[in-house]
């Protein structure tokens, strides 16, 4: 297996705020709203550094997503930045209406998705985000999983035209994708090939998917690991090239099972080849009050939870 | 600019028959807000907005328009015909499979003129103010202008923006709200009332007037007024007293016409008192 290391860890959202000062520096037509979460954003570089291009709305997600869609108009590239439950389900038809339906190329930036957002608890840990984004038609979907990637996904959005939800957290996580990475937008990242079983993660899952194959390894399970960081539009491609050689699947992400990842990959495979799934993924229910790292096991999305569902599907497929 | 009052009564008046055709055709649509908007849309497109029926989205350069209120669409559509955008032709088509003039206005079908698509209440005053920003940006002068229902200031986003756009100076914005005092479950007094709109805004830190909206030369007059209020540090609200039906008196002065469509009768009825000043489509 592929061998990764580390030697700093990160936020994922401070790789969205260097980006987003980097696609500033390299566009001039780059602008930037955010509800009243300036520094939970990591935007304040880019305030710094163009106040003139940042609007502060206030505590008012809804009408930022309105002012967005008309920044565009004039050939802004206007990019939002709330927590992920507010960028979502509090501004769903405005996203709905005023951005993807009317096709605006608006950036839609969400951190602290997810359970590791912590001690906050349920009512900021959205888990139904990625589900409600990729339902929308014309809407891209990206969950990158470390500090270099979110930052290569920023500067990959500003480059797209088109609708886009930016979905990162607030957990110092390894930094172990390289830092000269060109981000493809719809691109599976081989992280490690194998031949038992195929490991599709996004996001923070994709360090813990990595700790598991480890573990496998030394239990004489070759598992083949991808990072979806994209999971609209979805690679496809490499799912069923994964799948075809492995004949099995687990999917890991941050998210309710329902309407995530692992849902977009069950489609592909049963369109095309079906083959025994298993989710690590939250169990349909709310989070709560914790550490980022106490939730996650409590809620099996660390790699002892990814070991256990390889070692089933592989029983499952025989 | 050109035209005198005379002229635009006359597009108003074909305007208005456009409404009851479009409407009458698919048996479906809003015609009573449709004629109580008329006036001002058409004193808009034919004598205010410096703009360009080739369409650009961008606009830059240009006077915008925003309707907020979405589902008074056929009048929308009428304006932008008559103002050259696409051909007439295709009022035909309003509301029919494959047509580009949506229930609701919408840039998914690349309708000319249509620069957000508006029907889900609330949204389009915050997007104007992002327009009215991005013009900012780049330097360009123009103004923005808005359209909004009565019924529709019940929406929170509404006040999101409110809030927004007189404490960042945007004062390039001209927004109207057509005050017909009805919604399609009954007047608005009766169903949320709106309270003294005039005060709202003020207290919000708008400059508020009023103006008469189914008198086209009140309507002309006091968009003069309003752009001549614009460029002082606060956005403009016109409150626009207007009729639901106007222009068709059977249907005035009530919600029933909000949301129905005349029939066979009904539009010989309302056409008759209409005068044919650009020819029918």
């Amino acid at each position: 297996m592929t061998k990764y290391t580390y030697t700093e860890k990160k936020d994922t959202r401070s790789g969205f705020g260097a980006g987003l000062l980097e696609a500033g520096k390299r566009n001039p037509k780059v602008v930037a709203l955010c509800a009243d979460l300036v520094g939970s954003l990591k935007m304040q570089d880019f305030i710094n550094e163009f106040p003139e291009r940042f609007v502060q709305v206030g505590i008012a997600e809804a009408n930022m997503i309105g002012i967005a869609a008309g920044l565009t108009i004039g050939g802004h590239v206007p990019f939002t930045g709330t927590f992920a439950n507010f960028s979502t389900g509090r501004v769903y038809d405005q996203i709905r209406q005023s951005v993807a339906y009317s096709d605006k190329n608006v950036k839609i930036c969400a951190s602290h998705a997810g359970l590791t957002l912590g001690e906050d608890g349920a009512t900021h840990q959205i888990l139904e985000d990625l589900g409600m984004m990729k339902m929308l038609p014309g809407m891209t979907v990206i969950n990158p999983c470390d500090y270099n990637q979110t930052k290569a996904a920023t500067l990959a959005i500003a480059e797209h035209h088109g609708p886009v939800y930016l979905r990162f957290g607030r957990p110092v996580v390894p930094i172990f994708t390289p830092a000269d990475q060109v981000f493809e937008i719809g691109k599976a990242w081989m992280v490690s090939e194998g031949t038992d079983v195929t490991i599709i993660a996004t996001g923070h899952l994709v360090w813990e998917a990595i700790q598991a194959g480890e573990q496998l390894e030394a239990m004489g399970i070759s598992a083949e690991i991808i990072n979806i960081h994209t999971i609209k539009p979805l690679d496809e491609e490499a799912i069923l090239k994964s799948v075809a050689k492995t004949g099995c699947v687990v999917t890991a992400e941050e998210h309710n099972r329902l309407g995530g990842l692992g849902d977009s990959v069950a489609q592909v495979l049963i369109k095309n080849k079906p083959a025994p799934q298993e989710y690590v993924a939250v169990d349909d229910s709310f989070g709560e009050s914790g550490t980022p790292e106490q939730l996650m096991e409590k809620y099996r999305l660390n790699a002892p939870a990814i070991v256990e569902a390889a070692q089933k599907v592989i029983q499952r497929r025989g | 600019m050109t035209r005198d009052i005379a002229e635009l009564q006359r597009i108003a008046s074909q305007v208005r028959r456009d409404v009851v055709r479009m409407v009458h055709g698919c048996q479906s649509g809003h015609p009573g807000g449709s004629l109580g908007c008329t006036d001002y849309l058409v004193a808009l497109y034919f004598a205010i907005m410096k703009h360009d029926p080739s369409f650009n989205m961008d606009g830059e350069g240009e006077d915008l328009f925003f309707l907020s209120n979405g589902h008074i669409s056929p009048v929308f559509y009428s304006v932008l015909s008559r103002s050259g955008y696409f051909d007439k032709a295709e009022m035909a088509t309003f509301r029919k499979l494959n047509t580009r003039l949506q229930g609701h206005p919408t840039t998914h079908e690349g309708l000319p003129g249509v620069r957000i698509a508006s029907g889900s209440l609330g949204q389009g005053l915050s997007v104007a103010i992002g327009a009215a920003l991005s013009k900012k940006l780049n330097g360009d002068d123009r103004l923005v202008f808005t359209l909004h229902g009565d019924g529709e200031l019940q929406e929170g986003q509404i006040w999101e923006a409110a809030m927004f756009a007189p404490h960042n100076k945007v004062d390039h914005l001209i927004s109207c709200v057509d005050v017909n005092g009805q919604q399609i479950d009954g007047p608005t007094k009766v169903v949320l009332s709106l309270g003294d709109l005039n005060a709202k805004f003020t207290a919000f830190g708008w400059e508020v007037m009023e103006m008469k909206g189914n008198d086209m030369a009140a309507v002309v007059e006091g968009l003069h007024k309003a752009i001549s209020l614009s460029g002082k540090g606060k956005p403009v609200m016109i409150l626009m007293q207007t009729e639901m039906g106007a222009g068709v008196d059977f249907m005035m002065g009530s919600h029933k016409w909000h949301g129905v469509a005349p029939n066979d009768a009904q539009l010989e009825q309302a056409l008759n008192q209409l005068e044919e000043a650009l020819g029918d489509y």
